[in-house]
């Protein structure tokens, strides 16, 4: 690694750290009901909300009625989110006339948003309506997401409580994290994204005079280019925030109008671990024990850090084919050089593998370069992070409820290994929290290796590959990882806009959100229940160090031991294919 | 079940859509474009109160006096309706028919140039729709369009370097040469 591209990174790195904490402070704040001055302002209009919807605030729910106000709102979701792209074309700001949308795309699109995957089977521009962008898809990019919040609320709440039946109120917790901590967040990043350049216009596309006119494909004059606009900041702003990644535009935050500068490509991806990263801290601050929290964040990096070094090698090493042809790919003052197929001049290498190992990791899936022009090995490590479970950061809520899975995974196997009752924060962990923790580890590993054997099997699968060979391969191995991980971002050659490819990734993707969700909140509701334990000398620390590697290795070893084989056949074949030419 | 579970699940689920998904996007909207209307719009470059273009969406180019940009994938180049990157593989041939082709357009308008082509000016950006190249990039083409052009290659520079944006607080991003600046400017150069 270079020290340009060493430098940026450490700034990234260590802004993301510094932000953790006040975040985390602030968001504890106010899922405790604590003065945190906005929930103070605003706490008549909230009363409000509550008494308007006929929500009973204070009145707790059983994991159970927890469960079924999520599904309730998340598949009320799925149906509008389909409905408005089914009547688009009948419905106002619509200014580009675009058509309704296909039956398989637009269900497609609904479980992409209301899973918070925001898989983009469409291109942005040339699909949606002004109207559909706002009220269908900003809408569930913030509801997604307050959704992840709850539960993960829920769960820490089934840690901190003694015997205790309910969880909190859902409605609550959703209005909490969308008023307080997304909205206020949203509006602020929406602002200084357009100071960058970020669009933010109801006008229609804008028609320029080209200077010099191009022949096209067939040969015809063309004099004009056509800039679709659109009003993209805010919802730039909140896809970034709420780990959702579904963009404006086909090229998300590639295209310049998503992602102007420097510095708007700092902030963007800022946004995409920040949520994360502060929530390891809200959690620590909610089981009062701060150390806890700072364990989760350092597992994570352990993982995350070699996986960003490595991107950032192999995509700087760059292609050696191209070598052969008298092309200058060394990084210098002039330029940053490395495999820059796919990848923008303003982001360079560094700011393309940073963003790319981001937002596999944080189950965001937006891109600032295109991950199926990346080199094998740089391509399967965003992959394999998605494939990891989606825990290293992961989605807002769901990353961390996805961890502390994994966390009782390990304390059960640590327990095993010392022959102690397996506890947590002095929670006993028993079988009915082991069978539903693994139903979280392994829901996901079926969802992605099945369906991709079925693909590859079949014509309405092999069709869709754009890369020929290993490459074709990933593209679909990438393509269910990433709808299972309910990440959104893909190889992106693959063309998924069909029938098969749009209800296999859509029933993949539903199944592993809601899947998982429910024996979360089992979880916390068996917890919920128990007595706390107090600490002994035959209690196992989980604040430590080493505790913190071994949890890394739990999920390293749980997500490498199930993807090894199928990675080998895509990527693996690839890079040793390409190194011995 | 109706006022326990589904009042709460469709009165709540309207009242967060006219936050979020009408009340956020017009008060954003608004704001954006009473203070910062130029980019809000687009970043529109007018010429002769006509728009010839975005500061922030390239434009393509082939003839040799003017300054190339990256390769796009998009249908026409640079289209900026459907943005999209090639998404070719780095192992795909098809990546390297489109270098090959990119390195005989190159050097069938400028045979003497015999330095190494930088590799952001022979592959495809990620959007089809980048606006900039590496300082390289646009170095090596600088023979060239002063040749083709009549102007010294200092002029060339100049122009080039009044376009060039470094890195944010000379930490972050990649130095650029914005091209279809460096063009308008090369368009309006007096001999």
């Amino acid at each position: 690694m270079n020290w340009d591209n060493f430098i940026q990174i450490s700034i990234y790195l260590i802004v993301l750290l510094l932000a953790a904490k006040p975040l985390g402070t602030f968001m504890a704040h106010i899922y405790e009901g604590r003065p945190a001055g906005l929930n103070v302002w605003f706490a008549s209009f909230e009363k409000w909300i509550y008494r308007v919807c006929g929500v009973r605030a204070e009145a707790g729910m059983t994991w159970k009625k927890y469960a079924v106000c999520v599904m309730l709102f998340n598949v009320l979701g799925l149906v509008v989110v389909y409905a408005l792209q089914r009547l688009q074309s009948f419905l106002p700001f619509n200014p580009m006339a675009m058509p309704s949308v296909s039956p398989d795309s637009s269900f497609n699109t609904a479980v992409s948003f209301a899973t918070n995957t925001n898989w983009q089977g469409y291109g942005g521009e040339s699909t949606m309506s002004y109207l559909t962008q706002m009220l269908a898809l900003t809408v569930q990019n913030f509801v997604s997401a307050a959704t992840g919040m709850a539960v993960l609320v829920a769960l820490i709440r089934g840690f901190i409580q003694k015997q205790t039946r309910t969880l909190g109120n859902f409605w609550v917790d959703l209005v909490r994290s969308t008023l307080y901590i997304l909205m206020p967040l949203a509006i602020i990043m929406s602002l200084v994204l357009v100071s960058q350049g970020v669009v933010q216009t109801f006008k229609p596309s804008v028609t320029a005079a080209l200077v010099q006119p191009m022949k096209d494909g067939a040969g015809k004059t063309v004099t004009q280019q056509t800039i679709a606009v659109g009003p993209a900041a805010s919802q730039i702003a909140i896809k970034q925030l709420g780990t959702n990644g579904g963009g404006f535009f086909n090229a998300n935050s590639a295209h310049p109008f998503e992602n102007p500068t420097p510095l708007s490509n700092f902030l963007e991806m800022l946004s995409l671990l920040l949520i994360p990263a502060a929530l390891c801290y809200t959690f620590g601050f909610m089981v009062r024990d701060r150390r806890q929290g700072w364990v989760l964040l350092a597992a994570m990096l352990i993982i995350f850090i070699p996986c960003l070094w490595g991107s950032v090698h192999f995509e700087q090493k760059g292609n050696l084919l191209f070598d052969k042809l008298g092309i200058d790919q060394r990084a210098s003052v002039f330029q940053p050089g490395g495999n820059m197929e796919g990848k923008e001049a303003r982001f360079g290498i560094a700011n393309s593998a940073l963003w790319s190992v981001a937002t596999a990791s944080a189950s965001n899936g937006s891109v600032n370069s295109m991950h199926d022009s990346f080199m094998p090995l740089g391509g399967m490590i965003a992959m394999w992070l998605i494939q990891l479970g989606e825990v290293i950061f992961g989605g807002v809520g769901s990353g961390l409820y996805g961890l502390i899975a994994f966390m009782i995974v390990a304390v059960f196997i640590a327990g095993l290994m010392i022959g102690r009752t397996p506890e947590y924060l002095g929670k006993k962990i028993e079988a009915y929290e082991m069978k539903m923790a693994s139903l979280v580890a392994f829901i996901p590993h079926v969802f992605i290796l099945i369906p991709t054997a079925l693909a590859v099997l079949i014509p309405a699968g092999k069709v869709g590959m754009l890369n020929p060979g290993a490459h074709g391969f990933s593209e679909v191995l990438y393509a269910f990882s990433s709808a299972s991980g309910n990440n959104g971002s893909a190889f992106a050659g693959l063309s998924v806009n069909t029938l098969f490819y749009n209800t296999a990734l859509g029933l993949a993707m539903f199944f592993c959100r809601y899947w998982l969700i429910i024996p979360m909140l089992a979880i916390a509701g068996s917890l919920s229940a128990k007595k706390i334990v107090p600490v002994s000398s035959g209690t196992l620390p989980t604040h430590t160090p080493l505790f913190a590697f071994f949890l890394a290795m739990v999920v390293l070893i749980v997500g490498a031991l199930a993807f090894f084989p199928a990675l080998a056949l895509g990527p693996i074949v690839e890079h040793l294919m390409m190194s011995r030419i | 079940m109706f006022k326990e579970y589904i009042k709460p699940a469709l009165l709540s689920f309207l009242a967060l859509t006219i936050i979020a998904g009408v009340i956020y996007p017009f008060f954003i909207t608004v704001i954006a474009q009473t203070l910062l209307s130029n980019q809000a719009n687009g970043s529109l470059i007018y010429r002769n109160g006509k728009v010839v273009g975005s500061s922030l969406i390239g434009q393509a180019f082939d003839d040799p006096k003017y300054l190339w940009g990256r390769i796009s994938a998009t249908s026409p180049m640079y289209n900026a309706a459907a943005s999209s990157g090639s998404n070719i593989g780095p192992s795909n041939p098809a990546l390297i028919d489109e270098i090959n082709g990119r390195i005989k357009a190159l050097k069938a308008v400028d045979p003497d140039n015999a330095n190494p082509i930088p590799v952001d000016l022979v592959t495809s950006s990620a959007s089809g729709l980048d606006p900039h190249i590496s300082l390289a990039a646009a170095d090596y083409q600088v023979p060239r369009i002063s040749k083709h052009r009549g102007i010294t290659e200092s002029v060339v520079k100049e122009v080039i370097q009044k376009n060039t944006t470094g890195r944010f607080l000379g930490l972050i991003g990649e130095p650029v040469v914005n091209v279809l600046k460096v063009n308008l400017d090369l368009d309006a150069y007096k001999k």
